[in-house]
Formats: C-alpha cells, structure tokens, sequence
C-alpha cells in the first residue's frame, strides 16, 4: 500500500514542480537556519566534561576587606587568593584538588637557532591531570613530590609537540621557557574542553594551553602571568613576584568530590575555614562561601553568548514562517486535487487511505527539505566558521545533531501536512462527481 | 471599490484555512522582519560609533619584545625613534591601548584623596607628547604634555602621574561646575594627578562598557615587553608607511614577534576586527529578512494562483454578466489587501511582544515604532506586488469560461 501511495505522491509532486520546489526549500531553509543556529548553541553550551561535571566544583571565598570599590553583588571573588588556596589544597578535604592559573612566554626549541614564539601555559599542580581526566599520548603528567621539588618538567601539547617534534615522542628532551630549560615529561593527545571552563578568564572558548608546568616550578622561574588579579588594602601596588604573601586573588582552585553527600561536608569546611580566617583577622567581611559545579560555574559566568540565543529564536521563527507557508500551499494542493480525492473516494478508498497517503505526500516534501536543509546546514556552519567569534572554529554538525535535523524535517513537515490531509479527506465524493 | 468587500468577505469565509495561513504568515513575517532589521539598524549604528580620533592614516602595531633585559624603556624609545624617522610619517607614540584595541586597562577616580569606594572608572592610556597629534583628536581646553612631563612607570606600580589629560566626559563628571582644568584627580590613594587638558572626545578600549567616554591620558613610558606603536602617516603616505614600518622595527632588533594578524593593522583594519561580530549579526538578520519576505511573497503567489485556478467559472460568470477585467483585477487585488491588512494588524501586536520579550531576556531596547510602520507599508506592498500576476492572469479569464465545465 505504501509503495502506492509514495507513486502517486511522486507523480502529484510532478505535476506542479514550481509549487514543489518551493515547499521544498521553503522546508529546507527553515531546517538549514535551524540546524546552523542549534549546532552553535550546542556547541558552545556543551558540557566540557560530561563524565564529571557534577563532581567538579569551583571553591569561592570572600577573604577580602571593607576597603575596595570592586565589593557589589553579595558574591566572593570569582578567584582564590595563594594564601587561601594553598591551605586549601593542604587541608586534601576532597578526593582530588588542583591549584592554577595560566601565563603566556616566549617558547624555543632547546639548543635551536629558530624564532622564539609566544605559547600560553598553564601553572598548576599534579591533580589537574587525573581530575581533568587529560589524556596523555607519550609519558606521564608529574605527582604530588615533584610539585614539591619544584621540578623543571614541562607536559606539552599534542599541538606543540607536532610544531617542536613533528609529532615524535619527545618525552625526555628539552625547551626553553622564559628562558628557562624544562624537560618535557608528558605529550598530551589532542584536548580541548569546551567551553574552557577551568578559567575563563581568557576567551570562553579559547585554546587549551600548549605547556603545562608544576605551579612551583612557575614562580622559580617568574613565569608571566595571564589572566586577572584583584588586588584589596594596599593600594593595588603589589610586585608579581610577592603574590604569595598579597593580598589578591588570582588563582583558580578546582576540587572533586566524588560523593554527592560529602558535598554539604566540603561548603560547611569552607564556611569553617572562613570563620577561622576571620578570627584570626585576616578576612574582614562575613563569611560567604560558594561551592559550583562546572554546570552551575558556566551558567553563573554566562558563557554563552546572548547573540547565539538570538540566532537561535531569529531560526525558530523563520523555521514557523516556513511552515505555515507550507501549510498553505499544500492546503491549496491537496484541495485543488478534490475531483481526483473524489473518485478515489467514490470507487471504494476509505478516509484512512486517502489521508495515508496525502499525509506520504507531506513526508515526501519533510525528506527532501531535511536533505537539501543538511546541505544548507553545512553551508550554514562554513559561514559560521569563517566568522571571528572564538567558539566559531568548534561549529562543526555532529551525529546527534544530524539525526534531530531529520527528524525534526520530517516531523515538522508531517504535522504542517496534518491540516491540509484532513480537509483535502473531508471532499464529499458526491458533491464533487456532480460538479465535474 | 467599496461595493467589492462585502462579496470578498463571504468568499474568503468560504476559504477560511487559506485565509487565516496567509494572514498568519504576514503577521509573523513582519513580527521577525521588523524587529530583525531594528536589531540591524542598532549594530550599524554601534559600529559607526565616533571614536573621538580622527582615524584616517592612523596604523596600529602590536609588539612583544622577546628577552628579558632590565628594562624595555630604552628598547621602546629606539622603536618610537625608529619610526618616527621613516619618510611619511607625521607623530607615532608607544602606548599601552587606545580606542577599540578591546583591551586595556581601567581604574577608579576620586575627587576625595583618601576614598576608595564608588569610584567613578576610566580607562587609561599611557601616552606622550605626540600623542594628540597621533590620535587626532581636539584639546579644548588646556594644553598638552611637554617632553619633561612624561614620566617612566615600573611594572606592576601604579600610575598616578603629577598632570594628566582627561574627556570632556569625565570633566563633566567630576566637575560639574565646569572648572576642571587645574584641580586634582586621585587614581591612587593620597597622590593627586592635576589636569592640564581637556579633550572634547575620546573613547575606552573595550566596545562595551559602562562609561564609553571616560578616557584619562597619562604621561608614562610603562616598562612591559608587550607594547602598542600608534603611528599617523602623512597624508596619501599611509601604504608607503605600512610596509616600511616591520623593516625599521626589525632593523632595530629581530628580539620581537610581531603577530601575524594583529601584529600591524591600519585603523580601518582596527575598526573592522573591533565590530566583525556585530558586522557578521546584522549579514545576518539582513538576509534571514529578505529570505523570510521572499518566502512570503512566494506563497501569496502560490495560494492566490490556486484560488484564481479554483474560480475560473465564477470569474467566467462574472465577465459574462458584464464585469470588465479592471474589475476581476481589483477584486482579487482588494482581496489581498483585506488579508494582509488583517496580517499586520495580528502582526503588529505581535512584533511589539516581541520586542517587550526581547527586551526581557536579551535587554535590548524596545523596537522604534518607525520599523514597525516601514514593516506595516513593506508587507502592504509586498502583498499586492505577489497577488498582481496572478490577479492579471484572472482579469484575462474569457467569458466563454462561464460555458465550458470545469
């Protein structure tokens, strides 16, 4: 029966090909905007680590004094200063903690004539690799002792190696940093969280760094540092090289708990380590704490961009613009054929049939517009692509996102076709044989 | 005319899916297309926004010295000589930002030495004597640094300078009474900058932020590896300048990376970087909006030919009767304008929705009542100019028509 209907419908849609070709783009452009848009907006509102993004989570205390212009909005600074941080990460009250914050310096090979270049960094300590679960291609990241021995290792990046190495293992060799030699101990596989959640104090989407240095090791060596420090009390005159002991933060400390109910535990241990801090008279303010995960981090810090919400409901509504233009014009179709619907009623074809098979017609137009929609979804996201933005390079259609074009075409399609079959099944086949 | 809308209005109550289809697709055209091309005129206008600068034959270098000599300062002042000594070239300043750069620096001024709190923000630009000149923009009051002035700042110390330049905004801020000139301003605590001049316009770094006009000119030499070159060539001296300025600065010392896109970049090149996403959104909705009307139109021709199809033998009877073509013309034209007016009136409630709702969630300013009055005239006309071949086309039904079957 199908194989019948999906021939009539065929030879209908041949009838009219101008009718044809512009429900069929007027079906694809909707789906093309649609799928261009919702792509930008998965991508970028993605989970940058699904497999953890609940037990990761953010620390934030208020460590600061009465005296600065910066204090609005009830919330702690959205960084930790060394002092807090470092205690912090002492106390090990989490499965895994990491203390960072990133730095950009010139790069050269070891022993080479070639240019320095400019490669940003990331100081940290050793529990940014497991806890970030970063996958590693050569080696091995560093441990608790070498942080402690500040050792001059350095984990690169895939990206880094290739340009250095020409993708070799390197493990074992050496390059310069700010001037200072490090040992490559690590080549990481190509990783790239997005959005780069664990600081976004530079893009949202930037890069992931090409070097990866115990955070020790950064101070031996002054790396430069990236990113924002929010200085209190002193008048903001504070040297790079005693941020140890100022008051300022400028440091992001992540911390896993791998159990849900030991969460309460870790906020009433920050809440605890406050009050200690304000007894002892180092912070002045009340006490207030924050503990996020990386969902909630992200949307406390707005990542997405308000312009690809823009896009999206600018898609959605041209996508329903479409639609009803496709109602119409298949309403006028399926009404025009009333004379052949008649005699199809007349010689024994139920209601069922018939709206069976104006509703093949519909699903015929659905595919074709989902078809021609993917290839203007792909032509969506070239454009998309060449466009500055910094998440744009990560547009790219996925499979998901591929079968929910498809299915949301056909679905579309199908339902606009509802309207028009049911009136085009209602023809009384008596009144339209007389009239003919 | 006026006798045809009584006929018109019970025929289109016998097509009242078709009807209302066409009615809604004009009402949600002119909602998104009214609204899309607001947003549109908004971004044009953020882009053109005045910098205060006069901005042609203005060039922008970036610039990271490699190596970590004890100071940069003497590099830097090699580099300004070095460029100041290529032919064409007028004034040229090393500063640390300038206008739509998207990067910079800001801090908190007082009229109080010793407050600290609800400061009012400027941006800082660390320039010197040839900066006005540079930059182009107007003193209008005051006078500018002389060479003594300019001061050289250590890293990570804060800049608050004995004389500063600062707008006319922030003059009008600080000093409502409109004496400005002379008194102090304090960017740190207890270290009071006097002001020596005005300017009439100069705008932050960032193309978004609080105070677009709270500039204040400092005169610092700042000792970092990471500088700006502004320089302003001679006039019609600008290309002539832009290629021999990476040969001079190399030729003073390889220990540099110039980037490659940002590296050295015209101020029309400036201008564009600072406001491609705004350029790249406002493509954008211009051409969602022209598709959307031509898919509009598109429809109305479509459903109007089936309707004129479907009535061959009426429009036959009536020619028959005595009605010339002029009058089926008008008929199906009147049609069409009764639907769309129906179209715009759901629409234009529905475009002010919108924009309340886009004013909600997105913060945008309510659509201006002017987008909404061009919609209402553009789907007007687009609807009679879709519904005129079709309607031509039944002004040219024959008579005989009446007499044959269908």
């Amino acid at each position: 029966m199908f194989g019948y209907y999906l021939e009539l419908a065929l030879r209908s849609l041949k009838r009219s090909k101008a009718l044809t070709a512009l429900m069929v783009l007027a079906v694809a452009m909707g789906i093309g905007a649609c799928m261009t848009t919702l792509t930008v907006l998965h991508v970028v509102s993605g989970d940058p680590i699904p497999s953890k993004s609940q037990r990761l989570f953010y620390p934030q205390l208020e460590p600061r004094d009465t005296d600065n212009g910066f204090y609005s909005k009830g919330e702690p600074p959205s960084q930790v200063s060394w002092q807090d941080g470092m205690a912090l990460l002492k106390a090990g009250r989490a499965d895994r903690q990491a203390l960072m914050t990133g730095g950009t310096a010139p790069v050269q090979q070891d022993g080479s004539q070639a240019e320095p270049f400019f490669a940003r960094a990331r100081y940290t300590t050793a529990d940014f690799f497991p806890m970030f679960e970063v996958p590693l291609r050569y080696g091995h990241a560093w441990s608790k002792a070498e942080d402690e021995a500040r050792a001059r290792i350095v984990v690169i990046s895939s990206v880094l190696n290739n340009r250095l190495f020409h993708g070799e293992d390197s493990t074992g060799r050496t390059l310069r940093y700010n001037g200072v030699t490090l040992q490559i101990v690590g080549v990481m596989k190509p990783w790239r969280p997005h959005p780069h959640f664990y600081d976004l104090n530079a893009d949202s989407y930037a890069d992931t760094e090409e070097l990866f240095m115990p955070l020790s090791t950064s101070r031996d060596l002054h790396g430069p540092r990236n990113g924002s420090r929010d200085c209190w009390g002193q008048g903001g005159k504070v040297q790079e090289d005693v941020l140890e002991t100022a008051n300022c933060t400028w440091m992001q400390l992540w911390v896993e708990i791998d159990d849900p109910e030991k969460v309460a535990d870790y906020k009433a241990f920050l809440t605890h380590y406050s009050e200690e801090q304000r007894a002892a008279g180092r912070f002045k303010l009340p006490v207030n704490v924050r503990l996020r995960n990386v969902t909630q981090w992200l949307d406390y810090n707005q990542v997405v961009p308000s312009d690809v919400h823009l896009q999206v409901w600018l898609a959605l509504g041209f996508f329903v613009v479409c639609l009803v233009n496709t109602v119409g014009l298949m309403l006028a179709k399926f009404l025009r054929r009333s004379g052949e619907i008649g005699v199809r009623r007349a010689l024994g074809a139920s209601r069922v049939a018939v709206f069976a098979q104006l509703l093949t017609e519909a699903g015929i137009i659905g595919l074709s517009g989902g078809l021609a929609g993917l290839v203007m979804a792909v032509g969506g996201l070239w454009l998309v692509r060449q466009q500055p933005d910094d998440y744009a390079s990560l547009a790219h259609l996925d499979l998901p996102m591929l079968a929910a074009t498809f299915a949301i075409a056909i679905t579309a399609t199908l339902v606009a076709g509802l309207l028009p079959a049911w009136r085009a099944c209602q023809v009384t086949p008596a009144l339209q044989l007389k009239s003919s | 005319m006026n006798l045809q809308i009584k006929p018109i209005l019970s025929a289109l109550r016998r097509h009242k899916a078709g009807t209302i289809l066409i009615a809604l697709q004009i009402a949600l055209t002119l909602a998104i297309v009214c609204n899309a091309l607001f947003i549109v005129h908004q971004r044009i206008e953020r882009s053109n926004r005045l910098t205060g600068m006069d901005e042609s034959n203005v060039i922008a270098v970036q610039n990271r010295y490699v190596g970590k000599p004890d100071s940069f300062l003497p590099l830097m002042q090699t580099d300004v000589a070095a460029l100041r000594n290529i032919p064409g070239v007028e004034s040229a300043y090393v500063t640390n930002a300038y206008p739509l750069r998207r990067g910079g620096w800001s801090t908190g001024m007082q009229t109080d030495p010793t407050k600290t709190k609800d400061s009012l923000p400027s941006a800082l630009y660390f320039v010197d004597e040839q900066a006005l000149k540079t930059l182009g923009v107007k003193l209008i009051a005051g006078r500018n640094f002389t060479p003594s002035e300019i001061v050289n700042l250590a890293p990570q110390s804060t800049p608050a300078p004995a004389q500063v330049i600062i707008t006319k905004a922030i003059a009008d801020k600080l000093f409502p009474n409109g004496d400005a000139l002379g008194k102090s301003i304090y960017y740190a605590k207890n270290k009071p900058s006097t002001v020596i001049g005005i300017v009439e316009k100069l705008t932050v770094p960032w193309i978004e932020f609080e105070h677009m006009d709270n500039v204040t000119l400092m005169p610092i030499r700042f000792d970092s590896g990471y500088q700006h070159f502004l320089v302003r060539a001679r006039p019609g001296q600008q290309d002539a300048v832009y290629k021999a300025i990476p040969n001079a600065l190399y030729k003073v010392s390889r220990m540099r990376v110039l980037p490659e896109k940002y590296g050295l970049r015209t101020f029309d090149v400036v201008r564009a970087n600072a406001y491609e996403a705004d350029r790249g959104m406002a493509i954008l909705m211009t051409v969602v909006c022209a598709v959307l009307l031509a898919i509009t139109a598109a429809g109305i021709v479509g459903l109007s030919s089936f309707w004129v199809g479907q009535r061959r033998k009426q429009i036959g009877v009536r020619r028959a009767l005595g009605a010339r073509r002029s009058d089926i013309l008008s008929y199906f034209m009147t049609e069409n304008f009764l639907i769309a007016l129906g179209g715009v009136i759901v629409g234009t409630v529905l475009a002010l929705g919108l924009s309340q709702w886009m004013l909600k969630y997105f913060e945008m300013p309510r659509v201006s009542v002017t987008y909404v009055a061009v919609g209402v005239v553009l789907l007007l006309v687009l609807g009679q100019a879709a519904v005129f071949a079709p309607a031509l086309r039944a002004s040219k039904v024959s008579p005989v028509e009446a007499t044959r079957s269908v």
